[in-house]
């Protein structure tokens, strides 16, 4: 009886002193946290999948309230929420959600192994930053794709995959988020994050070489040479040639795909378009060097 | 990035552009572009080449009865090595030609005493490479040492197998005489506080030789440093680790000895047990062991207390393992917080 | 034996043409002068399309900040100014001349003879600055910093010591060493010039005992002329990489440690400079010469005579091979440079330029790196690292993406000198991953110290 009783008073003493212990340390070391975070926290998804580039959701709303006192929400995008939960946290921050409309990541380079060969072998840890010292690289391309895969590393979400066909990373729409980690990611700087355009239909120029025209060519036979043409051929003007690449709005873009046709190095490629009539086909393909990769790459 | 390492690349056949070098495409890498020829496969065959004194001495010693030993410790080990990370792990690459497990499985054989059961040694390789090393993901990412991971489980889980040991210099492998090993006379010494059992302790120079009972490995203390000299020539370990346990447990030994003369002598404390064999060998193990060599003196000192006072104070006779096992903990925790002195600091 | 004191490896001196004298290489048909042969701003081309031009002639006079004006070392008409494919495995602006004959300016004086301090009288310090500056002189061992520069100590700082490095601590090359043994008291002469120059009373030459010829020559004749060269010494040090490196040579001749970035060697009171760019000091002083060529060795265990030219800077590399022997069927990899710090060179067409000290013709089977394995956390790179830095810490960051803790565990102080990658017995490309951490983290600091002034 008497070593049960010594038994609870000490531990019973013990629990006490150190409940004292941390009531005090709690008064003492607390946090004041802006209440808004807490709140906007909770309609976020709480994936914490890191796509919106803070460390996690909770990062992401502290995010959000520094942005609010500044006095706008630009640029903060939960790629899981999207534009839904953009919108409560905006309430929630007494704020107007920044209308955004859907994107997804494309790579710019088409420079297939048979397209652009290879003139050096990278031997080294497989990083493109690594290779990205050595000048250009495996191929004579300097502005192409390294192909060691960073912006696939990069991706959180699965949606960006290396082709060992091609050795270009190919962008799953499915899954892509736009939250741009690859674009980061890439020394290169290829990967860019487009709108998603009606009903996904996108037309974009795939080369990101800014040489000149007969040095593209020696290097790569889709790579834009800025010969101008489909800046020609475009009525909307939606087409610009900045520093030897051409590069389409895609804001004034009305999908006509107009400069598809009219591309020599076919530079220019739509992206989920129903399949052309066999007429247009057969015209393309002869002149083709490359058969062309089907343009259609969802559902792969 | 992805695993950043030059290894397994998807490389598609290209049509190859004509090029200098007779057609050939140069290579591009970043510098340097030479390699000192070091490798993995050296080091570790390098310390089993440095173990082979203290294999021939066993064999002398206890003759088949350890060979048997450590037959079947070293084939246990390559074994499970190969089958666990082909069938379980599912991978490709074949990792028991780097040497790594025969290490510990010769390692593991030398902490066993030569009269152990055959089913006994494969538990302990099971243990040593199952739980010690692939758990953790192979070689370079376990914490603690293998081989020792194994031999504590065994002199944990068989204490009676795993303590009888044979007297040295008979050659038969069953129904030995056991006796009371050094340590176990220093124990029972500081137990009684009786000075004079000390008296039936070896001779320094039959400890250092290997005329004295104890597991495989660790009863010549001469083979041993042999070994230890040539892998310090051969620049496979630095010096810090071996020097640092040794000087500790000398020092403090020495201390206990001059205060109470029940406390063995020094130099029969650093000769006997697996002193040697774990200063030498087991604490040195690149893995495990701390990567500066700031950090290693205080490894190898804490390791040499700590041996000491689970001698001198614990209830088992060796506390080497235990001690270095323990230290092995600590290693992350020492490479976080020992820095080398870097180029040009100033002393603050 | 005197040497730095953290770290170092000793790879294979491999040193072929050590043996062979200097051979004065062909004018080439065609020379390509880039404007980045050095660091800091390119020059500026001066001349245009269809331009005559003679050897000495301003191509390029230099950018803003930082930078050295690029002359002519041929004779000829300028065939087009436009980025050309460099050592660097990019396009960048350079002037391409085609050559017609071998025509100098009249001001270069092209005699052999010695001149000395007495001949060129009373020399302003200003004079002799003023003529480097305007002979274009880079630092000839590689890294390429404008000399001018170094030699016009910031305020508040003094130099207590000129350390010429003589030391060639990488493999294969030979080009200094040929120097030493062909030029010694031009460049006894170009050490008496720089300390006129910053005003100092100390020289020290360190070369490696594996030079001990050069060791001896330069001695002796110090012995010999004691008057007429006071105050410089040979210091003979242990052979051991990287010693050539900046601070691990002021380490190892005079005892200091420069501390971290942003501190220079000039902050221990030292002025470091290349064998090679000495050489360059006495011909652009006394001859006004500019630097327009440079000692280069053409090597590798394939080629059939490992050479040492004199080459004009341009000049393809393609045809200096052939005058080595050709290019061995087997070459895997073309170095520019060394083996440990050195560049692989995508094409043969790159031309010479100043910082290019050898060209390494490595076989196909030495040029591949070994298979990689795990880290087995031995701590070689750790004790072979001469900056005291914990290289297996920071690859393994630079692969978390830990910038933080790359920038914590210093890595901005790494030299690049791969004794890391040359000791890691598992073959893992530390530097490859390290060079990535300290290329971002360098950017991180900078765009913090631009925030960090925006806000002022």
């Amino acid at each position: 009886m008497n070593v049960i009783l010594i038994a609870v008073i000490v531990l019973g003493g013990i629990g006490l002193v150190a409940a004292l212990i941390l009531f005090l340390a709690g008064k003492k070391f607390a946090v004041h946290e802006d209440e808004r975070i807490a709140k906007v926290a909770e309609v976020l998804p709480q994936a914490n999948c890191g796509g919106c580039g803070f460390p996690g959701c909770s990062g992401f709303a502290g995010a959000c309230v520094k942005a609010a006192d500044k006095g706008s929400l630009e640029g903060l995008l939960c790629p899981v929420g999207g534009q839904a939960v953009m919108e409560q946290v905006a309430d929630i921050l007494g704020m107007k959600a920044e209308a955004s409309a859907p994107k997804v990541a494309v790579v710019r380079c088409n420079g297939t192994c048979e397209s652009r060969p290879r003139v050096a072998e990278f031997d080294g840890a497989q990083s493109c930053k690594v290779q990205q010292m050595l000048g250009s690289g495996e191929t004579a391309c300097a502005f192409g794709c390294l192909g060691c895969g960073d912006c696939v590393a990069a991706c959180q979400f699965d949606a960006i995959r290396m082709n060992p066909e091609t050795g270009l990373p190919e962008v799953d729409e499915e899954k892509c988020t736009a939250c741009g980690a690859c674009s980061k990611a890439c020394p290169r700087g290829i990967i860019e994050i487009r709108l998603k355009g009606l009903k996904n239909r996108r037309v974009v120029v795939l080369c990101n070489n800014k040489d000149k025209g007969a040095q593209t060519r020696k290097a790569c036979s889709v790579g834009c040479i800025a010969c101008q043409k489909c800046v020609k051929v475009c009525k909307f003007e939606a087409i610009t040639v900045d520093a030897n690449l051409a590069h389409i709005d895609a804001e004034k873009c009305k999908l006509c795909r107009k400069c598809e046709d009219e591309c020599p190095q076919h530079a220019i490629q739509a992206f989920n378009f129903p399949p052309r009539k066999p007429k247009a086909e057969e015209a393309q393909s002869p002149t083709s060097p490359t058969p062309n990769p089907s343009p259609v790459r969802e559902g792969e | 990035m992805p695993d950043m390492s030059n290894s397994s690349k998807v490389s598609t056949p290209l049509p190859t552009r004509e090029g200098q070098g007779g057609g050939s495409k140069p290579i591009i890498s970043l510098s340097p572009h030479v390699h000192g020829g070091d490798s993995v496969q050296k080091n570790m065959y390098g310390v089993c080449i440095a173990l082979v004194p203290a294999l021939i001495a066993s064999l002398y010693f206890f003759g088949l009865g350890s060979a048997i030993v450590l037959a079947t410790s070293v084939a246990a080990c390559v074994f499970f090595e190969w089958a666990i990370t082909r069938f379980i792990l599912g991978r490709e690459k074949l990792t028991i030609c780097d040497g790594s497990a025969m290490l510990t499985g010769l390692l593991l054989g030398f902490n066993l005493p030569s009269n152990l059961p055959i089913w006994i040694i494969i538990i302990g390789a099971l243990v040593a490479i199952g739980i010690g090393k692939l758990t953790f993901g192979g070689l370079g990412t376990n914490p603690f040492n293998p081989a020792l991971v194994g031999r504590v489980f065994l002199l944990i889980s068989f204490p009676v197998q795993m303590t009888s040991w044979p007297v040295s210099g008979q050659m038969g492998y069953v129904d030995v005489e056991t006796a009371a090993t050094p340590l176990a006379i220093m124990k029972t010494a500081i137990k009684t506080g009786d000075a004079s059992l000390l008296n039936d302790l070896p001779s320094s120079l039959d400890m250092l030789l290997g005329q004295t009972g104890g597991s495989l490995g660790e009863i010549s203390a001469l083979c041993l440093l042999i070994g230890c000299i040539y892998m310090l020539v051969r620049k496979i370990i630095t010096w810090h680790i071996p020097v640092s346990i040794l000087c500790t447990v000398f020092v403090l030994a020495g201390l206990f000895h001059l205060i109470d003369p029940s406390y063995a002598n020094p130099v029969q404390v650093i000769l006997s047990g697996g002193l040697m064999l774990g200063a030498c060998f087991m604490a040195t193990d690149y893995v495990t062991s701390p990567m500066t060599g700031k950090g290693q003196l205080i490894y190898g000192v804490a390791i040499g207390v700590l041996t000491v006072l689970i001698r001198d104070f614990g209830s088992y006779p060796e506390g080497m393992s235990f001690a270095i096992l323990i230290m092995n903990g600590f290693t992350p925790l020492i490479n976080t917080y020992v820095k080398p002195k870097r180029f040009g600091e100033v002393k603050k | 034996m005197k040497t730095f004191h953290i770290g170092g490896v000793h790879p294979a001196e491999n040193k072929l043409s050590a043996a062979s004298p200097i051979k004065v290489a062909a004018i080439p048909k065609q020379a390509v002068f880039s404007m980045f042969q050095h660091i800091g701003a390119p020059a500026v081309p001066v001349v245009k399309k269809g331009d005559e031009v003679k050897v000495g002639t301003l191509l390029g006079e230099a950018g803003k900040g930082l930078s050295v004006p690029v002359f002519s070392s041929v004779s000829g008409k300028v065939s087009k100014v436009d980025a050309v494919l460099d050592s660097s495995g990019t396009r960048r602006m350079a002037v391409v001349v085609d050559v017609e004959g071998d025509e100098w300016l009249e001001t270069i004086d092209r005699s052999d003879k010695l001149v000395t301090m007495k001949d060129l009288g009373n020399i302003t310090s200003e004079e002799v600055v003023n003529r480097i500056k305007a002979a274009g002189i880079v630092g000839m061992g590689g890294a390429t910093f404008p000399t001018g520069v170094k030699l016009m100590p910031p305020p508040g700082t003094k130099a207590e010591a000129i350390i010429v490095n003589a030391v060639e601590c990488e493999p294969y090359l030979t080009a200094d060493h040929r120097l030493m043994l062909e030029k010694p008291e031009q460049i006894l002469v170009g050490v008496q010039l720089i300390k006129h120059a910053v005003n100092c009373p100390k020289a020290f030459i360190g070369i490696e005992m594996n030079k001990p010829d050069a060791i001896k020559l330069l001695t002796d004749l110090l012995k010999e002329k004691a008057t007429q060269y006071p105050g410089i010494e040979v210091v003979p040090l242990k052979v051991k990489y990287p010693q050539g490196g900046e601070k691990q040579l002021i380490d190892a001749v005079i005892g200091r440690q420069v501390p971290a970035p942003p501190a220079l060697p000039i902050n221990v009171g030292a002025i470091v400079q290349n064998v090679g760019t000495v050489y360059a000091i006495y011909e652009a002083v006394t001859k006004r010469k500019p630097l327009i060529e440079r000692i280069i060795t053409v090597t590798g265990k394939s080629v059939k005579q490992p050479s040492n030219f004199l080459a004009r800077i341009g000049t393809p590399m393609q045809q200096l091979i052939d005058e080595a022997g050709g290019l061995p069927e087997d070459t895997g990899k073309i170095i520019g440079g060394g083996p440990m710090m050195g560049r692989a060179l995508m094409s043969l067409e790159v031309p010479v330029t100043k910082g290019s000290s050898g060209l390494l013709l490595m076989t196909e089977k030495e040029s591949r790196r070994g298979e990689v394995s795990p880290c087995i956390r031995c701590g070689k790179c750790v004790s072979a690292c001469p900056m005291g830095l914990e290289p297996y810490l920071l690859a393994s960051y630079t692969r978390l993406k830990d910038w933080d803790g790359c920038e914590k565990n210093d890595v901005t102080s790494c030299i690049e000198c791969g004794s890391c990658a040359f000791t890691c017995p598992s073959n893992r490309p530390l530097l490859d991953n390290i060079r990535v951490a300290k290329q971002t983290v360098m950017g991180i600091i900078k765009a913090r110290h631009m925030e960090s002034i925006s806000k002022k």
